[in-house]
């Protein structure tokens, strides 16, 4: 064995993370890994928290999408003590799901993605980054910043925090939205579908066509893929049911509670973060010539388990999708195409949840008893499904929790895409900065 | 003359980072004098240089290092230091920088306890050893905040602390000052609801109902939350989760506070001051469900949390 290649840390990605590249005699890859470093036990430290605690402590495992965990845990809690919360309740928290996911897709979009693709991915490093994004295009870049900072500022206003959520609990939600609120707030949400709808077409016109070969080069892996979908085969982000996709687009549909079944996690002695896979397709195979078991999540693996979407603009654009590129689309690059896709149906929900009458009812919660249970609850973080599973006893504290969250499905499929990355840019013991970055971009498709 | 700033998430969310992005149109007229030469989240710099062939690891040198997370690993405590040592004025930004915050949680346990259950005992894992390898760092003992480890020159509390308070500290540093701080105020002391003195009694409730208002009126019109007989962390909270302009967060979500800015003063016991607060609105604090882990929800560090020792056989 030949030398070691470290990028450390992994940048522009939401966590923390390690590429080894282990290089042959002839200076050519024989392995890499991805090490996740760090671990912080929320399985463990949930265990005796009151049920009704869980929605704004577990949020904290994610800064990025708090709302998506805040929400998964409310639904875990609800199962728990078996209650259904009222519709109001029900299209408040799709409401401020839906805020909070055109927040993260700008984000990761514009602040994350763009510098690799708009200052390119071989440029150095010291501007390669959103500070460069700001000196190359400042219009756009204030306009974005206005537009993601807009987004909070709505939670913030109406929820009280836009980061590490309180309003929603088991049975409900904490307050209703008065009409003076939902009138305040709909043409807020207006504006952020109009640029929304701007996004698409200029990454459309301006970076996605650039960038075909590279689209059609790193990472390039087919394996299956994750997301939820309602009864009709429509995406949703927040209800429905789980399917798994081969990667020859054959699939098969779960309820929540049946995740055990379907969804295996093993583990590997060089990362913190367990790698699941799909148990019934056999043991999971990390090899990139014949993998097995791997599955992916977030809005690629969203956009392909899904029939349609569930809003027409972005209806429209899957159909355009789908015609260039087939269902499944495997091209791991897409991912940032996707997303697009995925901030118009955000968007788009978002307005069509504020012009419904109902949003404004008082009837907001169903109060809930202790008793014990165990409950599964499901949502689609930006990142991918969240499964959050809890028991609790007859007092409603938890005696058991099992998480497994966004990043952690793709666990796998990072370390397959970064491997076909590497193998394809590293050649006779030759890379550069440029290079690296290359095998970096096909982990920052994922958005970890 | 741009400043130059590093920035470190150790054991962390990036909820403070997110955070620091809600300063908004602030973020525009700030970035201009603020240089970022290390900042993971959003700048490719690398510790062992740009193609990974330096031995040690490198943080630039920096007027100000702004460091998010507690410290849980030997990494996070090399980085920790690393900074530290490059770094005129260093920020603790956050509550588990401050305090240890959420993921301090697990100091009610052993590390091989919390390390057992999630490799060995969780419904979908297959059961395996612990991950031992160079390349995934050990815990530490503790999950500690960052004056456990180093010195702190300022600390910006709160989960995640408030846009404001960020651009206020930085803007502060800018003018030359090395010193910021948040004044010395409850959140009770910022909030609009009714208070009586006294409470209806009886068990303490838990949030399996809403709170009793009206949502047509503001809080001015709510009776405050402890005095309704829920559990509200208000009296023994810095202040400042809102900003500078509004009503603290929780509260304008009708839900209780839970102390996510930590303490109002350096060596407060926030645990005795909350059962007095309690005592004095005629609660009885032995009703508030999971008493420990609730009152240190966020301050888990500086020894407020640890495994509590086996009971005696009988």
């Amino acid at each position: 064995m030949g030398k070691v290649i470290n990028i450390q840390p992994v940048t522009r990605i939401e966590g923390h993370a390690k590429v080894a590249i282990t290089l042959d005699d002839a200076g050519n890859v024989a392995d890499t890994k991805v090490h996740v470093q760090a671990l912080r036990g929320f399985e463990k430290f949930c265990e005796g928290r009151p049920v009704e605690e869980m929605p704004r402590i577990v949020c904290h495992i994610c800064g990025i999408c708090p709302w998506a965990h805040h929400l998964a845990s409310s639904k875990a809690g609800d199962a728990c003590l078996g209650v259904t919360p009222p519709p109001a309740a029900v299209k408040l928290r799709r409401l401020m799901q839906s805020i909070a996911y055109v927040s993260d897709k700008i984000l990761n979009f514009y602040f994350l993605a763009a510098p690799d693709f708009v200052i390119g991915p071989d440029a150095d490093y010291s501007v390669r980054n959103v500070v460069g994004i700001v000196q190359a295009a400042p219009d756009i870049a204030k306009q974005v910043v206005k537009m993601r900072h807009l987004g909070a500022q709505m939670l913030e206003h109406f929820a009280g925090r836009a980061i590490h959520p309180t309003f929603s609990l088991p049975g409900g939600v904490s307050k209703p939205m008065t009409e003076a609120e939902r009138a305040e707030m709909l043409p807020l949400a207006q504006e952020l579908l109009e640029f929304s709808k701007f996004s698409m077409n200029f990454a459309k016109e301006n970076v996605f066509p650039k960038y075909l070969d590279a689209i059609k080069s790193i990472g390039v892996i087919e394996v299956g893929y994750l997301g939820t979908v309602t009864d009709d085969g429509a995406l949703d982000f927040y209800d429905g049911k789980l399917r798994l996709m081969k990667p020859d687009g054959s699939y098969d549909d779960f309820t929540y509670d049946q995740y055990v079944d379907y969804i295996g996690e093993w583990v590997e002695p060089w990362s913190y973060q367990k790698f699941p896979y799909a148990k019934k397709w056999g043991k999971l195979n990390l090899s990139l010539d014949n993998p097995v078991g791997v599955y992916r999540t977030n809005c690629l693996a969203r956009i392909n388990v899904a029939d349609k979407m569930a809003t027409p603009l972005a209806q429209a654009e899957l159909e355009e999708f789908r015609a260039a590129f087939g269902r499944p689309a495997h091209f791991t690059l897409l991912y940032h195409y996707a997303r697009l896709i995925e901030l118009l149906q955000a968007a788009e929900t978002a307005v069509l949840l504020l012009n419904d009458p109902e949003i404004t009812s008082p009837d907001i919660r169903t109060p809930v008893t202790p008793k014990a249970g165990r409950g599964v609850g499901c949502v689609e973080a930006p990142r991918g499904t969240l499964i959050h599973d809890y028991t609790c006893d007859d007092q409603g504290l938890i005696t058991n929790v099992n998480l497994i969250v966004g990043t952690t499905h793709n666990n796998a499929a990072i370390n397959l895409s970064v491997d076909q990355a590497a193998k394809t840019f590293i050649k006779g013991g030759k890379y550069d900065q440029g290079i690296l970055n290359k095998v970096e971009m096909a982990i920052r498709a994922y958005d970890p | 003359m741009p400043v130059n700033v590093v920035s470190e998430w150790l054991n962390a969310c990036s909820g403070c980072e997110i955070s620091i992005l809600n300063t908004g149109e602030a973020l525009l007229d700030l970035l201009p004098h603020l240089n970022f030469v290390h900042i993971p989240a959003l700048v490719d710099h690398k510790y062992y240089g740009q193609t990974g062939d330096g031995t040690t690891l490198e943080i630039p040198e920096a007027v100000v290092g702004i460091v998010s997370g507690g410290v849980r690993n030997s990494e996070h405590e090399h980085v920790l230091k690393e900074v530290r040592n490059k770094t005129k004025i260093l920020i603790a930004l956050g509550s588990c920088a401050a305090y240890g915050g959420i993921p301090a949680q697990a100091n009610m346990w052993k590390p091989e306890e919390v390390f057992d259950k999630v490799f060995r005992h969780s419904a979908s894992t297959e059961p395996s050893p612990d991950p031992q390898d160079p390349n995934v760092p050990p815990w530490i003992p503790m999950c500690k905040a960052l004056d456990e480890v180093t010195k702190v020159d300022i600390t910006i509390p709160g989960c995640p602390p408030h846009p404001d308070w960020i651009a206020d500290a930085l803007t502060a540093l800018l003018e030359g000052k090395t010193a910021w701080s948040l004044p010395e105020r409850s959140v009770c002391d910022t909030c609009p609801v009714i208070r009586e003195k006294k409470s209806a009694g009886g068990p303490i409730k838990r949030a399996l109902s809403n709170l009793e208002f009206n949502a047509a009126e503001g809080l001015d019109k709510m009776r405050c939350i402890n005095e309704q007989g829920f559990f509200c962390m208000g009296p023994v909270t810095l202040a400042g989760c809102a900003g500078k302009t509004g009503v603290p967060r929780c509260i304008q979500a009708r839900t209780p506070c839970r102390g996510c800015f930590g303490p109002i003063r350096k060596g407060a016991r926030p645990m005795v001051d909350m059962m007095g607060a309690l005592t004095s609105v005629g609660l009885d604090p032995k009703t508030v469900v999971d008493r420990r882990a609730i009152m240190n929800r966020y301050i888990g560090g500086h020894g407020f949390l640890a495994p509590l020792p086996a009971r005696p056989a009988r």
